[in-house]
């Protein structure tokens, strides 16, 4: 008994020691509120060393919050309980954010550094006017291949993927979505068709992929690809770069007839404490030198046009990642469908992924 | 008396607030449709869809097979290292991989078993060549296993810590073998820690779903994966909630099933 | 003939813990890669331990994640054991009901768990951050602690007990005396597996966490996006080597107190 007490005190002393710890690590100058700005945003989704600027810069001190999928952090969101001052949703997010009366509007008076956003960025059909988001990072899906084990003209077009050749070698994203709007490009039609017959027609054409089909993965294709456990894979421009910065055999194309495009954005939630500070922060991270920095750091395509000019030539000159106007055309943007849509998409694509065993 | 009471009060307290009232919530969420209106529907969407039946079928055949290989694997661990000196220390450094972060030993997992990893690297070099390991039931099973062991391990290493020596003694004078004393003495005192351990390894094992994606590649569908998807995909939370009811359901059934084999053995 | 078979253990064994260590040894491994990824190694470097002593917000959010398993561990460890005691004094189907309800938690997944807490927290006006996250954990690792003291009590010999009283024992002195001692491996067991539990979840962590509190677990699988920087890597070499050291100190402290230890298992022995 006094042996299990001793360990009990131990414990408690150890913890006490550590709060301690993380206290006095965190013990800066200028608490409370109005100094505050929580930021929720992905994980490793920033150069840290900007938001250590911004705190020099403006005296605001960051609590800076993850997380790790759109539809989680939305959750949160919506059941209150922290009241986040920015947040970085995807563009489909920010539809559904907006309907759902969470976001505050924009006051662009205050935006003073918007116009270094390339015209083509602006105005887009998820938020006419951009009176709620400002984009913070774009990209587009595309496919991945490793020159090794296929020719690139095989791997131009969705339809190639149908190729038998490419037997057991495909990987494809765990997202209804992105599968769909493969399926539905390489079939000419929309990827935000809310028609039951579509679909249908789709997944019927998804079903013969199967024999294709190596695995459906997340993030974790990144680790596949880069090992060579599969000659190609649909997946997004993030992720590739990343891809291709490992294993140089791998090289990223966007299919010319078209694709989804999506934006990463910056948004301040209705019930935002610290309204001020997330001004600040939006014209702090529009300014192009931070832009640039940040683009470099995290190696996603910006769409700040300032900041794109500085960047080296070997990034913004790489068609993959900045495509041509002519492909640009064809890209398309995801709409928020209704939940009743959208939950369709999703069982017919877990009864495609049970086909797929 | 009163102190009896007072002891049961955290754990009654625990049961009402994180147990009964989030099942209330899940069971209250299950009668309702996409747009929030009352339905039976996900029940009967459950009850006559292929699909779900197939995963069900298949997320207790998966956590079947997962549980009992990580018992083979476990018992005889548990077995060796009760015999060791310094039991504890052992018992310690079994338990000791496990704070490590799953998802990076997943990601480690990735990078031994992939065509150019470490795994496929030794094969070759002894003259096996390389073998597709990733995305395989067996590789499934194996991670599944892995991560599963400590909490088989554990339980049944201390029934048998708890066995006299003296009844093994007893055993032996008799004349029984080394395997007639396991099977007649060890084995069935070991039980109690044995079914500890198939409750602490079969039932998370039902609601799998990480694994099944990253090891798996969504070859293998649980019934976990499907209200993960169910709650933060589509937003339809009055269907994984139905799933999860069934999934509760049936870890009632799990549960009346293996307490009463245990009255039987443990009645006096 | 009996050595023999002591090998064949031995080597069994040795298998087993090479399997268990095999991913760690890996990650270990690559924390010391001149690389930015766990795919191919660049050659030795210690840059990623550099990058992680400087990363202050990365070392409280370490701090914030031993500070809880430790204390909701502790806490549930404490619960849990009364509860297996109070299980203990029940029979039949009330016994069963109370077991099913209390594997609940073990049977839900993380999500379902995660968004009820989320919204019982938010119901209930909690502040979320590190209460709720302590909360939630104290809750979810109750009933592995329960598993684990369970069977230890059921061993417990009632006549053990029933003598303590005949010597006139109180409860108190019944317990504290005669129970706590016996069934002390199980409560062990119950904190290590509520540890592993504890550092390990994501999904009801990433519901209850608020208000800039963070956990390791969030902080990891929110990178996955990014790709796992190998200064995860790095971290994880020292919490493991921390931990290693502990339990090698608790080796040579039980060795060298080994003595005193076995007096004491002499006078339970006795006392049985």
């Amino acid at each position: 008994m006094k042996k299990l007490f001793a360990v009990v005190c131990g414990i408690v002393a150890l913890c006490a020691a550590l709060a301690l710890g993380s206290w006095a690590l965190n013990h800066r100058q200028g608490g409370g509120s109005a100094k505050l700005l929580t930021i929720y945003n992905w994980g490793d989704y920033i150069d840290p060393a900007l938001i250590s600027k911004f705190e020099r810069q403006t005296g605001y001190r960051v609590d800076y919050e993850t997380f790790d999928s759109n539809e989680s952090m939305l959750t949160k969101i919506r059941q209150g309980g922290t009241n986040y001052d920015l947040v970085v949703p995807s563009e489909y997010t920010v539809q559904r954010m907006k309907k759902e009366h969470l976001l505050a509007p924009l006051d662009h008076r205050r935006l003073t550094n918007f116009h270094y956003i390339a015209p083509e960025f602006r105005n887009q059909p998820f938020d006419r006017g951009n009176r709620y988001s400002v984009p913070y990072f774009w990209g587009t899906l595309g496919i991945i291949y490793n020159d090794q084990k296929v020719r690139a003209q095989d791997v131009q077009h969705w339809s190639q993927l149908w190729n038998p050749r490419l037997r057991n070698n495909l990987m494809l994203i765990d997202s209804a979505r992105d599968v769909f709007a493969m399926a539905l490009i390489s079939q000419g039609q929309s990827v935000n068709t809310t028609s039951y017959a579509k679909l249908k027609q789709a997944q019927d054409h998804l079903k013969t992929l199967t024999p294709n089909v190596k695995a459906i993965v997340a993030d974790e294709m990144k680790m596949y690809m880069e090992q060579d456990e599969a000659a190609v894979g649909v997946t997004y421009s993030g992720d590739a770069r990343e891809m291709m910065s490992v294993n140089h055999h791998l090289h990223y194309v966007v299919p010319s007839e078209g694709s989804n495009i999506w934006f990463d954005n910056m948004v301040i939630p209705r019930a935002a404490k610290n309204k001020a500070a997330a001004y600040a922060f939006i014209n702090f991270m529009l300014e192009p030198a931070n832009a640039a920095q940040n683009a470099e750091y995290v190696g996603y395509a910006t769409p700040n046009a300032a900041a794109r000019r500085r960047l080296p030539k070997r990034i913004t000159a790489d068609q993959a990642f900045y495509p041509p106007a002519k492909t640009m055309r064809h890209l398309q943007v995801y709409r928020d469908l209704p939940l009743k849509t959208l939950g369709v998409y999703n069982d017919l694509f877990l009864e495609f992924k049970m086909f797929a065993k | 008396m009163r102190q009896k009471i007072l002891f049961i009060v955290p754990y009654a307290l625990w049961i009402v607030l994180f147990v009964i009232a989030p099942l209330v919530l899940i069971f209250y969420q299950s009668f309702f449709d996409i747009s929030g209106h009352f339905t039976l529907g996900n029940y009967a969407d459950y009850l006559t869809s292929r699909v779900y039946l197939k995963m069900t079928l298949n997320s207790v055949w998966y956590a079947f097979l997962i549980t009992l290989v990580t018992l083979l694997i476990s018992y005889p661990t548990a077995y060796v290292l009760d015999r060791l000196p310094n039991k504890q220390f052992w018992l310690l450094l079994v338990i000791l991989p496990t704070w490590i972060n799953l998802l990076l030993k997943t990601y480690a997992f990735i990078g031994l078993f992939s065509r150019t990893g470490s795994i496929n690297q030794f094969l070759r070099f002894v003259g096996l060549g390389s073998h597709q390991l990733l995305f395989t039931d067996a590789s499934f099973m194996f991670v599944a296993a892995y991560i599963e062991i400590p909490f088989m391990v554990l339980p049944i290493f201390n029934s048998l810590a708890e066995i006299s020596p003296s009844l093994i003694n007893a055993s032996k004078d008799l004349g029984a073998s080394q395997w007639q004393t396991f099977r007649k003495v060890v084995l069935p005192l070991s039980m109690p820690g044995v079914k500890a351990g198939i409750q602490a390894v079969f039932i998370p094992s039902l609601s799998l779903f990480m694994i099944t994606r990253l090891i798996g590649g969504n070859r293998v569908i649980t019934l976990g994966t499907a209200i993960e998807e169910h709650f933060l995909t589509t937003q339809n939370w009055g269907m994984g909630s139905t799933i999860g009811m069934i999934l509760i359901i049936a870890m009632f059934i799990v549960m009346f099933v293996t307490g009463e084999t245990k009255q039987k053995g443990g009645s006096r | 003939m009996s050595k023999r078979h002591v090998t064949w253990s031995g080597l069994y064994l040795a298998l087993v813990f090479v399997i268990l260590y095999a991913p760690i040894i890996y990650l270990v491994v690559f924390s010391f890669s001149a690389g930015t990824t766990m795919e191919r190694y660049h050659g030795f470097s210690l840059r990623h331990y550099a990058d992680l002593f400087g990363d202050t917000r990365m070392i409280t959010i370490v701090f914030n994640t031993i500070i809880i398993a430790l204390l909701a561990s502790l806490i549930a460890t404490i619960i849990g054991t009364m509860g297996a005691l109070a299980i203990k004094n029940t029979r039949g189907k009330w016994r069963n009901g109370l077991l099913s309800l209390n594997n609940v938690l073990m049977v839900s997944p993380d999500v379902i768990i995660g968004a009820s807490f989320l919204i019982f927290f938010t119901m209930l006006g909690i502040r979320l951050g590190f209460v709720s996250v302590l909360l939630s954990h104290i809750a979810f690792c109750i009933p592995i602690v329960v598993l684990m003291v369970l069977p230890k009590i059921n061993e417990l010999s009632p006549t053990l007990v029933d003598a303590a009283y005949d010597l006139g024992a109180t409860r108190w002195q019944a317990l504290s005396q005669v129970v706590l001692p016996a069934i002390t491996p199980g409560i062990g067991a119950g904190y290590f597996m509520a540890l592993t539990y504890s550092l390990d979840d994501f999904a009801v962590t990433f519901f209850v966490t608020g208000n800039g509190f963070s956990t390791l677990s969030v902080e990891i699988y929110s990178r996955a996006r990014q790709g796992i920087n190998l200064e995860i890597n790095a971290l994880s070499a020292i919490m493991f080597l921390v931990s290693l050291l502990l339990v090698l100190g608790y080796y040579f402290i039980s060795k060298h107190g080994g003595r005193r230890n076995r007096i004491v298992t002499v006078k339970e022995g006795d006392a049985q």
